[in-house]
C-alpha cells in the first residue's frame, strides 16, 4: 500500500466518521425501553427524543442494528392504500419521507420513479378505479390508466394480448417511490444517538415484569433493566413477544421471500406491480432487478428460501418481462411477515398500562416506518391513542370494525 | 406432507386450515370471545395442531408441525380428536328473546 495513503488512514485530520458511538454498558433503568432496533423501534427513538424530549432510552435488540426485517423488505413507498383511515396514515408517512434525506444529512436514495398497479381482470380494474377515487378524496395522486397509457409509462411491458392475463391497465400512482432501508435505519440510529439515546445490540428481551397490570421491568441477556414504558417493535416477532406481556395478537407469521437478478443496464424506471400475478419489480440504481411475490403457503418462523417461490414468481415475471429470461438470479431471501386479518397494523395502546405495541407489519411495513416511529413516539409520550392511530387499535377486533386493506396489499397472499 | 388418505405428496397440493382450536357456542359465547375464535391466533414457534387440506381429493385432516422448522411430526384423521358427534345447541326462540334483547 503507498505510504501516502496509509498517512491519511491514520492522520487525526481525518478521522473515521461513526454513524453511532461505540456500545455503552446496559444501565439498570431507563425511562423508556424500545424492543426491536428496526425501522421502526429507531424511529420511534428518534422521534421520542426529537419531539418529545424524553432521551433516556434503550433501544434493545437480540440481533444486529436492522438486522430483521428491516434488512429483507423490497424497499417500495406508496400511499396507494384502499381504506380512508389508510391513505391518511400513509400519505403522513410519504410526507416524512420526502424530507428525511436532508433532516438526517444522509443520503437515503429516495427516488419517486411512479408505481404501476397492473389490473388483468374487470374485476381488477374495479378495484383499481375505486383507489383511485378514495386516494384523490384524500390527496393522494392516482388515477386509472388503461391500456395504452400504461403503455406509454412503461414501453418495456409486454402489452401482448396473447398471455394468460393480458393488462387491461392499471392504478398510477405518481409519487411512488423507493429508498435505500439500511440508509433509513442508520439515519434514525444516528438521530437517535445524537441526543442521547443508547442503542444495545445482542442484547434480547427474555420476559417482562409486570406489577398490578403495569410494566415495570425488561428481563434481557444481559440484565435486568427497570424501566417507565415500553415499547414493542419486532416485526416477524410479534406474537411471541407480546405473549411474555400475556398479550394474545390476531397475527399469523409467515414467510415472504424475495430476490435480486444481477446487475443490468437502467432500463426500468416505475415499479410494477401485479396483484393477479403476484409480482412485483423494480429496477435499483445498481441495475439489479428487485422481484418479490406473495407470502408462502403457510406460516412458519423461518427465513429459508423455497424453490417453489422462485418458479412461481418467474412464470409470472416472464409473462411481463419475456426479455429476461436468460437473466442470472444474484440473491434470494425471505423475511417474516406479521399478517393479521385485515392486512392493516396494530398499532398503539395494550391492556397492559405503559406497554405499547407496533405490529402487524405484514408486508407492508417498510413504507410506514417514518409514521409509525412518529405515531408511536406520541402515543408513547402522552400516553394516548394519537386520532391517526385510532383505526390500527388492538381493540378493533373485539368490535369487529377491521380496516381492510388486502384490496391494496401490493401482491395477492 | 404424509396424507393419511393419499399417502406422502406434495405440499403444494395442500393447504393450511389453521390451528386447531375450540370453537365456543355461537349462542352463547359474548362477542368478545367470539372475536377471539375468529381473529387471534396463538402463533407459537413450536409443535402445533394443524387443520390440513389435501385440495385435489378433498381431504381434511390434522397434522402436528413444528413451526420453526418445518418438521412434520405426525399427521392422522380428524375422527382421532373428533371422534363424539357435536350438537349445537338451538337457537334461541325469536319470538321470545325479541323482548329481552330490545
Amino acid at each position: 500500500m503507498p505510504f501516502g495513503l496509509l498517512k491519511y488512514g491514520l492522520s487525526k485530520t481525518y478521522p473515521a466518521d461513526r454513524l453511532i458511538p461505540p456500545q455503552s454498558e446496559l444501565k439498570s433503568t431507563y425511562d423508556v425501553v424500545i424492543i426491536g432496533a428496526g425501522g421502526h423501534g429507531l424511529a420511534a427513538a428518534y422521534y421520542l427524543a426529537r419531539e418529545h424530549g424524553i432521551t433516556n432510552i434503550a433501544v434493545i435488540d437480540k440481533g444486529y442494528l436492522a438486522g430483521g426485517n428491516t434488512a429483507r423488505n423490497t424497499a417500495i413507498v406508496r400511499a396507494n392504500y384502499l381504506t380512508p383511515e389508510g391513505v391518511d396514515f400513509y400519505k403522513e408517512s410519504m410526507a416524512l419521507w420526502e424530507n428525511l434525506s436532508s433532516e438526517f444529512n444522509l443520503n437515503l436514495l429516495y427516488s419517486r420513479r411512479g408505481h404501476l398497479t397492473l389490473a388483468h381482470t374487470d374485476g381488477a380494474l374495479r378495484t383499481m378505479r375505486w383507489r383511485a377515487e378514495v386516494n384523490k378524496h384524500m390527496g393522494v395522486d392516482s388515477e386509472l390508466a388503461y391500456a395504452d397509457d400504461v403503455a406509454k409509462l412503461c414501453p418495456q411491458l409486454n402489452m401482448s394480448r396473447e398471455v394468460r392475463y393480458p393488462i387491461l391497465g392499471a392504478l398510477y400512482h405518481p409519487p411512488g417511490a423507493t429508498a435505500r432501508h439500511d440508509s433509513l435505519a442508520w439515519g434514525y440510529a444516528r438521530g437517535a444517538t445524537d441526543r442521547g439515546v443508547e442503542i444495545h445490540q445482542n442484547t434480547e428481551a427474555t420476559g417482562l415484569t409486570i406489577e398490578a397490570g403495569r410494566i415495570t421491568g425488561v428481563e434481557t441477556t444481559k440484565g435486568h433493566i427497570s424501566c417507565g414504558k415500553v415499547l414493542q417493535a419486532v416485526a416477524g416477532s410479534s406474537s411471541l413477544v407480546a405473549a411474555m406481556a400475556g398479550i394474545k395478537l390476531p397475527i399469523r407469521t409467515i414467510p415472504l421471500q424475495a430476490c435480486v437478478s444481477v446487475p443490468l443496464k437502467p432500463f426500468l424506471d416505475p415499479i410494477i406491480v401485479s396483484g393477479s400475478l403476484h409480482v412485483y419489480v423494480w429496477q435499483t440504481a445498481r441495475g439489479e432487478i428487485v422481484m418479490g411475490g406473495s407470502t408462502d403457503p403457510y406460516p412458519l418462523y423461518s427465513t429459508r428460501s423455497s424453490l417453489e417461490f422462485k418458479e412461481g414468481l418467474m412464470m409470472h415475471i416472464l409473462e411481463l418481462f419475456p426479455f429476461l429470461s436468460e437473466v442470472k438470479l444474484m440473491r434470494q431471501w425471505a423475511g417474516m411477515a406479521d399478517m393479521t386479518p385485515d392486512f392493516s397494523p396494530i398499532m398503539g395502546l395494550t391492556a397492559i398500562d405503559d406497554y405499547y405495541i407496533d405490529s402487524g407489519w405484514g408486508t407492508w411495513g417498510f413504507k410506514a416506518t417514518p409514521v409509525a416511529g412518529f405515531r408511536m413516539a406520541e402515543c408513547v409520550a402522552t400516553g394516548r391513542q394519537p386520532a391517526i392511530l385510532k383505526p390500527f387499535s388492538i381493540d378493533r377486533f373485539d368490535t369487529f370494525s377491521q380496516v381492510g386493506e388486502r384490496g391494496a396489499a401490493s401482491v395477492g397472499h | 406432507m404424509p396424507c393419511p388418505l393419499n399417502g406422502l405428496r406434495n405440499i403444494s397440493e395442500f393447504v393450511c386450515g389453521g390451528e386447531v382450536t375450540e370453537m365456543p357456542s355461537a349462542v352463547t359465547s359474548s362477542d368478545v370471545a367470539w372475536a377471539d375464535y375468529v381473529f387471534m391466533e396463538n402463533n407459537a414457534a413450536d409443535v402445533i395442531r394443524e387443520w390440513w387440506l389435501h385440495v385435489t381429493s378433498g381431504y381434511w385432516f390434522i397434522a402436528e408441525r413444528h413451526t420453526a422448522t418445518d418438521e412434520i411430526i405426525r399427521t392422522y384423521p380428524a375422527s382421532e380428536l373428533f371422534n363424539v358427534r357435536v350438537e349445537f345447541e338451538p337457537l334461541p326462540d325469536e319470538s321470545t328473546s325479541q323482548g329481552s334483547a330490545k
